[in-house]
């Protein structure tokens, strides 16, 4: 399988496609995970949208966009932009931190300027520009909500994603800025960041607990499983659900007002738009851009969910 | 002596995945006072029938020693079909009713011509059916996210409001799906019991140059198999789409893994030539069952869900399987 994707990139570098880079052009590389759920799907929109705004805005600018299924095949890609798109900058969400370093850590060694996005590789140093959102802070922004609406004694059920660093990050924030509340969490259960796995979780606990005040389902794919489930049982009128990420339906709910929906938490993809512009600043300008750039999480609620809209992403 | 005559006497073999049913009904009384809750019952239920569904058609491929890797794929890959053409007649039928017949009609279509393509690809290129498959999941998991953009297709609000009382209704307490399920699984006893078509299955599975000698039509039998999994694959869909009226690269993921493990729990063998249908509905409800029991409690820790699945569904075989059945 291998040697026949090597062929087919053989074949794209001999053929004319391959060296129609005009003389003086900088090529930015984006290497990113491929759209298998819906908050990947929005960073593949936006990172293609932006693409194509700046390339058609600067004319000696290329970008070379890829995705990627796996650790291992994240980092074939960046062996692949270095050999054959002979990059000048990367932008690079990595699939896992620990996995990724050393292959970034080479493509630094050829003089490429190093933009990281999201997830941080184990060694800082490498990176020119640190674009990220703070998934701590989102926990905290969730739990500070829940304070506000709820008293001592009220109850939470929480559904998780996946058993990852993103989603500890997410939970303890969560956690420690609940502590002290008198808040109490009944359970809480992975639901993979799915729809299907948040409606089947949900249910198992509606049937098991009679008395839920509020959810954080902490994913909007989560969330909008948890509201089925919620409808189903006809419980709608007793609790609320927090959902995270800013997916447009969830968005458009918070923004009619839906009580069961109240407010969501943005975990933007549209940062990896903020990286690869950036990024593209180094060649277009002057001005100095190295340094670390922590997105916030704010609160989506009525009055300011229409800037969080993006009617066309697919999240 | 008196354990083994007892041991010989009923047949372990066929109440093995019983049993373990049993069992697991027993652990999740004690567990939790909400298991026996007629809710939960009835999630149980509907819930099982999507992974029950495609393991009915399952057995019959693996049955006449074939393999379908495809199924998970397949299904998300109809689900996101349904979607479409439901939202693109939406503008130009009024009739939402219509509407869904029509995108039921175009989901059977599509999944008994997925199954053909599988079939032929095992019976006429000669290709390994685990290969065939694994190609055949890579596509329409790829095509599914394509059709998506990477994102999720939702069904038109109106159309998923009416459509939504294929999982959600009921008829005597019973949710739907649950109806659905018994009806394909009575269909498929009688079918792989009762018929000439089913004892061609197990000749082939058995041995398929026998078969082929004692002029059974191999080639159509099995081709025929795969179009039954296709079709099993799209009434799962049918079932599937109502409950949140969304498609997206997620759905349907390790359907195909879940399915095997129902086939073999219930007492198929993986390599064909012999097969047992009420077995594979009793496999898919202990699959569900697990999940929700360990959903039920907090006494097991969320990181070892998966290790405790995969240990009752080694002793759910075992028990059929182990050498002590063996009396001598």
């Amino acid at each position: 399988m291998k040697t026949f994707y090597r062929l087919i990139l053989v074949s794209l570098l001999i053929s004319p496609l391959g060296i129609s880079q005009p003389l003086g052009a900088q090529t930015i590389g984006v290497s990113i995970p491929a759209a298998t759920h819906g908050w990947t799907g929005g960073l593949n929109f936006h990172a293609e949208e932006t693409k194509n705004r700046l390339e058609a805005a600067n004319p000696s600018l290329r970008i070379v966009l890829l995705t990627a299924n796996s650790a291992s095949e994240q980092a074939n890609d960046l062996e692949d932009l270095i050999a054959i798109h002979n990059i000048d900058a990367l932008v690079v969400l990595p699939f896992e931190s620990a996995p990724l370093t050393g292959p970034v850590q080479n493509v630094k060694r050829q003089g490429v300027f190093i933009t990281v996005v999201d997830r941080g590789l184990s060694e800082p140093n490498i990176q020119d520009v640190y674009v990220a959102g703070n998934n701590a802070e989102m926990g905290r922004v969730s739990a500070n909500y829940m304070k506000q609406r709820l008293s001592a004694g009220d109850n939470i059920v929480i559904l998780r994603g996946i058993p990852t660093v993103i989603d500890d990050q997410r939970f303890n924030g969560f956690m420690s800025e609940l502590d002290g509340s008198g808040i109490n969490i009944l359970d809480d259960q992975y639901a993979n960041w799915n729809r299907d796995d948040g409606f089947t979780v949900m249910q198992d606990f509606l049937s098991r607990f009679p008395d839920i005040d509020a959810v954080w389902a902490q994913d909007d794919d989560i969330a909008i499983g948890v509201i089925q489930a919620v409808r189903q049982a006809r419980r709608q009128d007793e609790l609320f659900i927090v959902g995270g990420g800013g997916m447009k339906d969830i968005v458009r709910r918070v923004m009619a007002g839906d009580a069961l929906t109240p407010v969501d938490v943005l975990y933007p993809p549209s940062m990896i738009a903020t990286a690869i512009e950036l990024t593209a600043l180094k060649f277009i300008s002057n001005v100095p851009i190295s340094g670390e750039y922590i997105l916030g999480s704010p609160l989506i609620t009525p009055e300011n969910a229409e800037q969080f809209y993006y009617p066309d992403s697919p999240f | 002596m008196t354990d083994r005559n007892f041991f010989s006497k009923i047949n372990l073999k066929a109440a093995g995945p019983f049993v373990a049913l049993f069992a697991l009904f027993m652990i999740g009384v004690l567990v939790n006072d909400a298991f026996l809750s007629v809710g939960n019952i009835t999630n149980i239920l509907a819930r099982s029938s999507f992974i029950g569904i495609v393991a009915i058609g399952a057995t019959f491929v693996i049955t006449a020693g074939g393999i379908d890797l495809s199924v998970g794929a397949m299904a998300a890959f109809i689900s996101g079909c349904m979607i479409i053409i439901m939202n693109a007649l939406s503008n130009s039928i009024d009739s939402s009713i219509v509407i869904i017949l029509l995108a039921i009609l175009a989901s059977v279509l599509v999944g008994a011509f997925a199954g053909l393509i599988n079939g032929l690809l095992v019976t006429r290129a000669k290709i390994e059916a685990f290969i065939v498959t694994l190609g055949t999941m890579g596509i329409y998991r790829s095509l599914i996210t394509y059709m998506a953009d990477g994102g999720t297709l939702s069904l038109n609000f109106a159309i998923g409001d009416i459509y939504s009382e294929v999982y959600y209704g009921d008829l005597f307490g019973i949710p739907y799906p649950a109806w659905v399920f018994l009806t394909i699984a009575i269909s498929g006893y009688i079918l792989l019991k009762k018929t000439v078509f089913g004892r061609h299955c197990f000749a082939i599975g058995s041995n398929e140059k026998v078969a082929l000698y004692s002029a059974i039509h191999v080639d159509r039998a099995k081709t025929i198999t795969y179009i039954l999994q296709g079709i099993c694959v799209s009434i799962a869909t049918i079932i599937y789409v109502p409950r949140l009226g969304s498609a997206s690269g997620q759905t349907g993921i390790l359907w195909e893994l879940e399915a095997i493990a129902a086939v073999i729990i219930g007492g198929t063998v993986l390599k064909g030539g012999y097969g047992r249908i009420w077995g594979t509905v009793v496999g898919a409800l202990i699959l569900t069952l697990i999940s929700n029991i360990l959903n039920l409690t907090d006494a097991i820790s969320n990181y070892l869900n998966g290790a405790v699945q995969g240990i009752i569904i080694i002793v759910a075989v075992y028990l059929q399987r182990g050498s002590w059945r063996k009396s001598n």
